[in-house]
């Protein structure tokens, strides 16, 4: 009779005490968790950006300028349009640069090529380059998104 | 209790599955056989015995809480203050991180004062733990260098002024003192070069330093078993039995509830009173008024301010620095001393010794905060 309550005791406590320390895991692991996921950025998704002076961009060359907390790319074709574009390849992120002699946009990374229009010439991207509006206004070239 | 338990092997385990194949290359049954058999010493004074553990547990703290602030922290002169502010305002749980980080130095520095001065009084660094004594105290040493260079991190003006101060007292060592203040300030001022210097200080030479020291110090109470009072040591020589209980779980469990305590205690002091950011430190900014060290600094700054100018024809702070560096040594030198505690005689002296310093840092530390 004393065993089985002596029994009885041991299981309670051992339950209790199983109970105290996942307790103090889980208010240990859930803070830590939440403080390792960095919080979401402080820059609002950008809507338009200025590139630079629409002079200072000579025909057959590209700027790449700061588009939020991304790079953009503006590029003046040899017939003097002004296209612009998200500069991230959609191929692994790298930042893509305009190549005056083949008049193309080039990702060093991986040897992808886009027209001035952003269409896949060669290379492995899955998808053209994502095209933002660009207008000139007073002589700046200002590019939005959509 | 499962029934196939047999003591050194742990429930579930067995010659074959994971742990089998794990038993075979590391050896964990060894391992298990001698924790299961490891035993410690009982007596009527045996909570002094668990402040190490305690120190311990809170240096881990410090390690992990320290590991998640160099996540978002930046050391140099222009982000280290912004990234503090980010870390506490806009990371999930950042300001809890960051606080336990502070309260949670302060109870370590407070509890290696105490696990010291209990060792110290119980005479337990005694033949043959003299070195156990000596890591021991450097360690303390080491606690008080973590408080200074990580104090400076947050950037603020405080912090900027406070090590101005105290690398400034390193200035005034004969001989080689300017020279230390520059290697220590990364420069002839307190600056970013300093921030640099501090943070690499504060997370990496330190804890290199200390991890091996900690290891030195627990493997030494590890070999030797944990020492007993000297009366207790006297009555089980003339032969009344030696009490003692299993380490494992018995001893680990009751040295858990006071990690606890210390835990919950920290938790509280986070939550109620949150550490102040404070101003962004400007190095050309005049000093803020009521400016002092952390309190573990606070004895020996308000001595130095007692000091006079000159004394005898020296300048009064090379005194006090002198003073202080000659107080480390003899401590770290006391079981070398204090010959009839390692003989197993009783030594009043160096409990006097003790208690003196014990009264001389609390009433100086009171009277440093009251003094204006």
């Amino acid at each position: 009779m004393a065993d089985t309550q002596n029994e009885d005791r041991r299981r309670f406590l051992d339950a209790v005490l199983t109970f105290g320390f996942v307790s103090t895991a889980v208010a240990v692991v859930y803070p830590v968790a939440r403080y390792l996921v960095p919080p979401a950025s402080e820059e609002p998704a950008t809507a338009s950006a200025v590139a630079g002076k629409s002079t200072a961009i000579a025909v057959n060359s590209g700027v790449v300028f700061k588009f939020g907390t991304k790079p953009g790319i503006v590029v003046r074709d040899p017939r003097g349009e002004l296209h612009a574009f998200s500069a991230v390849c959609p191929h692994l992120g790298c930042t893509v640069q305009y190549r005056p002699d083949t008049s193309d946009i080039w990702c060093a990374c991986h040897n992808a090529v886009f027209d001035v229009e952003g269409a896949i010439v060669a290379g492995p991207p899955p998808r053209p380059l994502e095209r933002l509006t660009v207008n000139v206004r007073g002589g700046d070239v200002v590019v939005s998104r959509g | 209790m499962a029934s196939h338990d047999r003591p050194g092997q742990p429930a579930g385990g067995g010659s074959g599955g994971l742990y089998g194949w794990l038993d075979e290359r590391l050896g964990l049954s060894a391992i298990l056989a001698f924790a299961s058999e490891k035993r410690v010493p009982v007596h009527r004074r045996e909570f002094w015995y668990a402040l190490g553990g305690l120190t311990l547990f809170l240096f881990a703290v410090q390690i992990a809480t320290g590991i998640l602030l160099i996540l978002y922290y930046r050391p140099s002169g222009a982000e280290a203050y912004e990234s503090v502010q980010f870390i506490v305002t806009q990371v999930e749980f950042g300001w809890l991180i960051r606080n336990i980080h502070g309260w949670s130095a302060n109870l370590l520095v407070a509890a290696a004062f105490a696990h010291m001065f209990s060792v110290w009084l119980l005479k337990a660094y005694r033949q043959p733990r003299e070195l156990t004594w000596v890591s021991g105290a450097i360690l303390l040493l080491l606690m008080l260098a973590f408080g200074f260079s990580g104090y400076l991190l947050p950037w603020n003006e405080l912090a900027l002024f406070a090590t101005k101060v105290g690398t400034g007292i390193v200035g005034a060592v004969p001989f080689v003192g300017p020279f230390a203040m520059r290697v220590l300030r990364g420069g002839d001022d307190v600056t970013g070069a300093t921030l640099s210097r501090f943070y690499g200080f504060h997370v990496a030479v330190l804890p290199a330093v200390t991890t091996l020291l900690v290891m030195f110090h627990v493997l030494l109470v590890q070999r030797q078993g944990m020492s007993v009072p000297l009366d207790v040591e006297r009555r089980q020589a003339s032969g009344e039995p030696a009490r003692s209980r299993p380490f494992f779980p018995d001893f680990l469990l009751r040295d858990a509830v006071l990690w606890y305590v210390a835990i919950g205690v920290v938790a509280a002091l986070s939550a109620f009173l949150p550490w102040e950011l404070g101003k962004k430190a400007d190095p050309f900014a005049a000093v803020p008024p009521g400016i002092r060290p952390e309190w573990y600094f606070v004895a020996m700054f308000h001595t130095l301010k007692l000091i006079p100018g000159h004394v005898a024809g020296i300048e009064g702070e090379r005194i006090g620095i002198f003073g202080f560096g000659l107080a480390a040594v003899l401590l770290i030198a006391v079981p070398f001393l204090d010959r009839r505690a390692s003989r197993g005689e009783r030594s009043p002296v160096f409990s006097l010794m003790a208690w003196a310093a014990i009264v001389y840092g609390v009433v100086f530390t009171i009277v440093g905060y009251l003094a204006k």
